[in-house]
């Protein structure tokens, strides 16, 4: 009877399991089936002909090179605040001291805030600043978006590095800012993989760039300008009633997708050295 | 030299203490202007109307929140109801029944499903789950749907969540001693009693924890949900109606509403309590996490 229940229920686990994997085919296989008929050269290396939401021609390339000037600029705003503090809570403050924990959970909860309410507080933070919807607008919100995810994944790393080191290096009479430095050269595919988890989830984020970047058709060349992203192309494209223009939507998905399938990758393979170095 | 030493390890460790402090004011920041954003809808206007009317009429200065707030919460249900037998199931699969290259196999495909913005599973949601539901399953239950409905909304949001939970609940079962399911399984129990009478039973603080967490993240979800859900302000009397989650509601109207004012601030007051239920959830959730965590851990 036992052994009855035993195969019934791995049998209902691995059909889960298999379902998960399915559902991930699944939204994948869509997205290219849709997208691929519509998928040209021109899509990333023309810019929308006669405006993004009816024009017929043109392609994307003014919301992917938005998209990374955005990812960019926030990307340097995370990484200058959360090198600096993971490296605080780990190796500057006492190994269980209150304050590091005050850190790491007010992280957490920062980590768990969506992103709408990152856009909202970002939009009413430029209307008290006297900023229009802009480029740093734009990556200013994200930067808050991309900040709290870096850090955890760093600071997750950073606590797995064995104490060793860090020891050997002050018992030979460097200052703890000189430990840090070499330290850091150690934990440099640990950072790399958290800067490519923030990469994947910033560029993906429409609800933060909704209202703070705003949208356009061209390629802004100041701060200040507007500037058009890749998931709010696919959002707007596809709520135009032409045809041509959701076709380009759902090849603005694939883009996406790839990009993101790549990040991921890369991560993954970063994460595995990183253990490799590690041993 | 040395002293040139000391005072550069001096600058950086106050540096270093400000950001920590910038981190922890942060999140009072966003708290707090969200908040004093709210106020002027919450002076003109009882809190407690606020949130159980029905009337939305902007114009005309009705900001009932009750058919927002219950989309949200029939939308998150309907994506727990799914999401969490597949990811129990799943991640006890992958804690103590799969073998090595299984796990390794299976971490990637986690990853990429936490990893897929939230915009594509909107596309997906439209492209394969609105036309289901509108042709092959709501025909059965009621005479129209277009499809786009609180029940679409649903399904979109638990595949959304499922990695999450999955990976929590994973940590939360590695971390039972191993001992204790060595000791169940010399006993002549088989690997399911073991799973049903220790690892669960053990773990039921964490799964809890772990369901929080995965609420929280479907209230705040937007995209998607704005995708798929057809955003009508009524409230929805059948998962086959269309729904109105809070966080599309705000997608939507922000940004063109800086001529009402106390338009303005009622879509603030729908932030404000995203923030304050997310942060509350969050809070607690991670506390159980955190515990579980260090209980283990020595």
């Amino acid at each position: 009877m036992k052994h009855l229940e035993e195969k019934i229920f791995k049998v209902i686990m691995i059909c889960a399991a298999m379902i998960i994997l399915g559902v991930l085919m699944y939204i994948i296989g869509t997205v290219f089936y849709r997208g691929l008929p519509a998928l040209t050269l021109d899509m990333v290396t023309k810019l929308p002909g006669g405006g993004f939401y009816l024009g017929k021609e043109g392609g994307v390339l003014n919301a992917i090179v938005g998209s990374l000037y955005i990812i960019l600029g926030s990307l340097t705003i995370s990484i200058l605040i959360s090198v600096p503090l993971v490296m605080y809570i780990n190796f500057y403050l006492p190994a269980r001291s209150i304050f590091s924990s005050i850190i790491r959970f007010s992280l957490d909860i920062l980590f768990g805030i969506p992103s709408i309410v990152y856009g909202a507080f970002g939009f009413a933070l430029m209307i008290y600043l006297g900023i229009r919807a802009s480029l740093i607008g734009g990556i200013l919100t994200v930067a808050m978006l991309i900040m709290p995810i870096m850090m955890r994944s760093f600071d997750e790393i950073t606590r797995l590095l064995s104490r060793d080191l860090p020891d050997a290096l002050l018992s030979l009479g460097t200052t703890k800012y000189e430990m840090v430095k070499v330290i850091l050269r150690q934990l440099m595919p640990g950072l790399v993989t958290a800067i490519l988890l923030a990469i994947g989830r910033g560029i993906g984020d429409a609800a933060t760039v909704l209202f703070t970047a705003g949208y356009t058709d061209n390629i802004p060349t100041s701060l200040n300008q507007p500037a058009a992203t890749l998931p709010l192309s696919i959002f707007f494209q596809l709520g135009s009633p032409v045809e041509e223009v959701q076709n380009r939507a759902y090849a603005s998905a694939i883009i996406l997708t790839v990009i993101i399938l790549i990040l991921s990758f890369s991560a993954r393979y970063f994460s595995s050295k990183f253990s490799k170095n590690k041993i | 030299m040395r002293r040139l030493r000391a005072a550069k390890d001096k600058a950086a460790r106050y540096l270093m203490l400000g950001i920590g402090i910038f981190t922890i004011l942060l999140l009072l920041v966003i708290g707090l202007s969200l908040f004093f954003k709210a106020l002027p809808i919450m002076r003109e206007k009882n809190l407690w109307v606020l949130l159980s009317s029905a009337d939305w009429k902007p114009f005309k200065g009705d900001f009932g929140f009750l058919p927002f707030i219950l989309s949200t919460f029939y939308v998150s249900l309907i994506a727990i109801i799914i999401a969490l037998p597949f990811s129990i199931l799943t991640s006890i699969y992958l804690n103590s029944y799969a073998s090595k290259n299984v796990r390794r196999f299976f971490e990637p495909v986690i990853d990429l499903l936490s990893g897929i913005p939230p915009v594509i599973y909107g596309v997906w949601g439209t492209l394969t789950i609105v036309p289901l539901i509108a042709n092959k399953i709501a025909p059965r239950f009621v005479e129209f749907s277009s499809g786009y409905t609180i029940l679409a909304g649903g399904v979109v949001l638990a595949v959304m969540i499922i990695p999450l939970l999955i990976s929590i609940m994973v940590e939360v079962f590695r971390s039972i001693p191993k001992e204790m399911t060595d000791a169940s399984l010399s006993m002549g129990a088989t690997k399911w009693q073991t799973v049903k009478k220790v690892i669960l039973r053990k773990s039921i603080s964490g799964i809890i924890a772990a369901t929080v967490l995965a609420l929280s993240r479907a209230f705040g979800e937007t995209m998607a949900v704005l995708m798929v859900c057809g955003n009508t302000a009524k409230i929805p009397h059948s998962i086959f109606d269309a729904g109105y989650p809070l966080p599309a509601l705000i997608a939507n109207n922000y940004g063109e509403m800086l001529s009402m004012p106390s338009y303005e601030s009622a879509l603030m007051l729908s932030a404000f309590l995203l923030f304050i239920i997310v942060v509350l959830f969050n809070g607690l959730s991670r506390f159980t996490l955190n515990q579980i965590e260090r209980r283990y851990q020595f």
